[in-house]
């Protein structure tokens, strides 16, 4: 039923967001890697003033298994306040999770208990196929005429199963299909002329320009079985940022990031939506393993794109034990980069606060959150850093300072005001299996983002606290850095 | 028949309800001036937009008025009122909204925007009873609708410029002082739902032309 005030979750301008109120829950995707449990949404307590805070307070398990939750998204969000079509008296109430792996995309309420959202409504693999032509769901935006989902793969590849791979590009395109949002039917494929775009991820927007960005992973059978260093080295992961006219649906530009740098994965335009800028974080180049943050902007009616931050690789060389009888020194690095003899930093995930003023990169395998001012786009200045995980340095959290951690920081999240983010340690199922072998174990953190930059340690779900499951993005109530795109300044 | 100070009344305000609503197009206005920062863009927008709101209100105030020098008054406010009564009904049990996407328009896409928007709101309809009932003759033609379509046309001219005129003052106030003054936080307050408001006053509407009329 229809609001008779808009939302108190939505905000016109990032401007007020900003003053939106601290959130108490977050959501947190959670999967079985085996594939024999069902994945779930997990539901974290983050009222400092909470005896729980910090701990898993709720749980759904969802109908089937095997789905592999990755990212996910609400139904609406400040977009509904666009003076071109707006709708701001519906409910931000349910969230949106597609499985990567199983192509099913959940509807889930969380307005009756904010502690055990409850399914309404689940999308068939064969709906998202046959209505719109693609597989493996992935980000998904609330826009101002529909819910917008990526998606990495076509609907008549070979399924991503070994056998596929090395033939890359044959499962796709992939691409952006548009979903109803009162009804969450598959509405259709999203654009009119994909021009040469091939390779899918990410996706966002410049809304008020009638811009869509959209980044490059790879293809079902490019991933699903791990990091194939073959395709790797061979520079077949996408490169590239792809600029469209959002009102038109149509390719407008490719901007080619050179194909040493592989894997151009979140995008995170300015929430201002004044400012025609916006950063992109690239996994790794192969030629010195570094990972980059690039800005794109445009000029003269051209986008252009300038690699802003390089994170170059570590020695392997762990400052403390490895194991009982291996003491600190050269360390063993997993057959993936073992190679190399160094650690690539893998830039997974980066978010920009409301304000546009901090971007924070997550370095997933050297395990460093690091956190840049922003305030001038072109010129990152690197404002704190705090480490935990990584694929040598296992740096513990400080609030159990004898367990050292795999994983790294992951999908960040930050909170509407900006001093809080959160982070979750899983990857992607078999490439968190490649990295860290032994085990990627389950975590979530939290860091205060203010003058300072330091995990909070009194947050620290972990282990048993995901029942076995891997967590991967959280979404806060009420809304975060990475859900909401405003119309006005 | 002989112009009535009530209907006038109802034009006015109705083209004052519309003006009000964020999503009939001042809320655009504004938008597009804070893109830019310039009011200038915020003036250039609403007549545009009241142009296409204009253009949706004649067309439904030309077929009324057509009709009605055709057909008796009462066959008229039947159907009139029964479009009310369902079209009030469909707006106000149906989630959909209205959906377009592109925010960068030229003046004339505006227009067409607005066009749309209003049409898809119903704008014009809710002038049926005031044109079915209150009796609107152009001031200086005392030969009333009966005597053809001509007058008709000239009728329906007379209301949309009245409704529209309104529509315009009262639009263009609030984008002004929302631009210049007060801001767009306000949206949060004082955005009420009356699309939701609108569609009960159509079925309200529609319901009093049927029960008059039958």
């Amino acid at each position: 039923m229809a609001l008779w005030r808009p939302d108190p979750t939505f905000y016109p301008s990032p401007r007020e967001a900003v003053n939106a109120p601290p959130e108490t829950l977050a959501y947190i995707a959670a999967f079985d890697r085996s594939a024999r449990r069902p994945d779930a949404i997990a539901v974290v307590d983050v009222d400092p003033d909470s005896t729980s805070y910090g701990s898993v307070v709720g749980w759904t398990d969802l109908p089937h298994t095997g789905d592999e939750l990755h990212h996910f998204g609400w139904n609406a969000c400040s977009s509904a306040l666009c003076p071109n079509a707006p709708h701001p008296h519906v409910e931000r109430r349910y969230l949106v999770v597609p499985g990567l792996r199983s192509s099913r995309i959940h509807i889930l309420d969380v307005k009756d208990d904010p502690l055990k959202p409850s399914i309404v409504k689940v999308i068939e693999p064969e709906e998202l196929a046959g209505r719109a032509g693609y597989s493996r769901p992935h980000t998904v935006h609330c826009g101002p005429d529909g819910l917008y989902v990526s998606a990495l793969g076509g609907a008549n590849g070979p399924g991503g199963r070994s056998g596929s791979v090395g033939r890359e590009g044959s499962d796709g395109p992939g691409g952006i299909a548009v979903l109803d949002h009162d009804s969450f039917e598959v509405v259709g494929a999203w654009e009119a002329d994909r021009g040469p775009q091939h390779l899918a991820y990410d996706f966002w927007w410049h809304l008020t320009q009638d811009v869509m960005v959209t980044s490059e992973w790879g293809t079902p059978s490019m991933i699903e079985d791990g990091v194939n260093a073959e395709l790797l080295l061979g520079r077949k992961y996408g490169h590239a940022l792809h600029f469209w006219d959002l009102r038109k649906r149509r390719h407008v530009q490719t901007v080619d990031l050179g194909d040493e740098h592989q894997m151009v994965l979140e995008l995170r335009p300015a929430h201002d939506p004044t400012k025609t800028y916006g950063f992109a974080g690239v996994v790794v180049s192969v030629e010195d393993l570094s990972a980059s943050v690039w800005m794109w902007y445009r000029e003269d009616g051209e986008f252009k794109a300038r690699k802003v931050i390089t994170i170059p690789a570590e020695p392997a060389v762990s400052p403390r034990p490895t194991g009982p009888d291996r003491p600190p020194g050269a360390a063993d690095l997993p057959p993936v980069i073992a190679p190399f003899g160094a650690v690539p930093p893998l830039v997974t995930d980066i978010d920009l606060s409301v304000d546009d003023r901090y971007l924070y990169v997550s370095c997933w395998g050297t395990g460093e959150l690091k956190r840049y001012d922003v305030s001038d786009p072109f010129h990152p200045v690197e404002a704190g850093s705090v480490r935990i995980g990584g694929i040598v340095r296992r740096t513990p959290h400080p609030a159990a300072p004898d367990l050292p951690l795999a994983g790294g920081p992951q999908m960040v999240e930050v909170s509407r005001d900006g001093r809080r983010v959160y982070v979750t340690n899983s990857l992607y199922g078999s490439w968190d299996d490649q990295f860290y072998p032994d085990g990627v174990g389950a975590w979530a953190a939290k860091i205060d983002s203010g003058d300072g930059f330091t995990i909070d340690e009194r947050f620290f779900p972990h282990g048993d606290d995901f029942r076995g499951l891997r967590p991967h993005q959280t979404r806060l109530q009420g809304g975060d850095a990475s859900s909401d795109s405003y119309c006005y300044p | 028949m002989t112009m009535n100070d009530g209907s006038l009344v109802a034009l006015v305000a109705l083209g004052a309800f519309h003006g009000l609503n964020p999503g009939m197009g001042w809320l655009f206005a504004v938008a597009r001036g804070l893109q830019e920062r310039s009011r200038a863009l915020v003036l250039q927008s609403l007549p545009a937009i009241a142009a296409g709101h204009a253009a949706s209100v004649f067309l439904v105030a030309a077929v009324v008025t057509v009709t009605g020098s055709v057909l008796t008054s009462r066959i008229v406010s039947i159907g009139g009122g029964a479009v009310l009564v369902g079209f009030g009904l469909w707006r106000l049990l149906s989630s959909r909204h209205f959906r377009w996407v592109g925010m960068r328009l030229t003046l004339w896409q505006l227009a067409c925007w607005s066009f749309l928007m209003s049409s898809a709101h119903g704008a014009g309809l809710m002038l049926l009873p005031v044109l079915t009932h209150g009796a609107v003759t152009v001031p200086g033609h005392s030969h009333g609708m009966a005597s053809g379509a001509g007058s008709a046309v000239t009728a329906a001219i007379f209301v949309t410029g009245v409704h529209t005129l309104a529509m315009f003052v009262v639009a263009g106030t609030i984008a002004v002082i929302v631009y210049e003054v007060v801001g767009l936080a306000i949206l949060r307050r004082a955005w009420f739902n009356l699309d939701r408001l609108w569609a009960a006053a159509l079925i309200g509407a529609g319901a009093a032309t049927l029960l008059i009329a039958v």
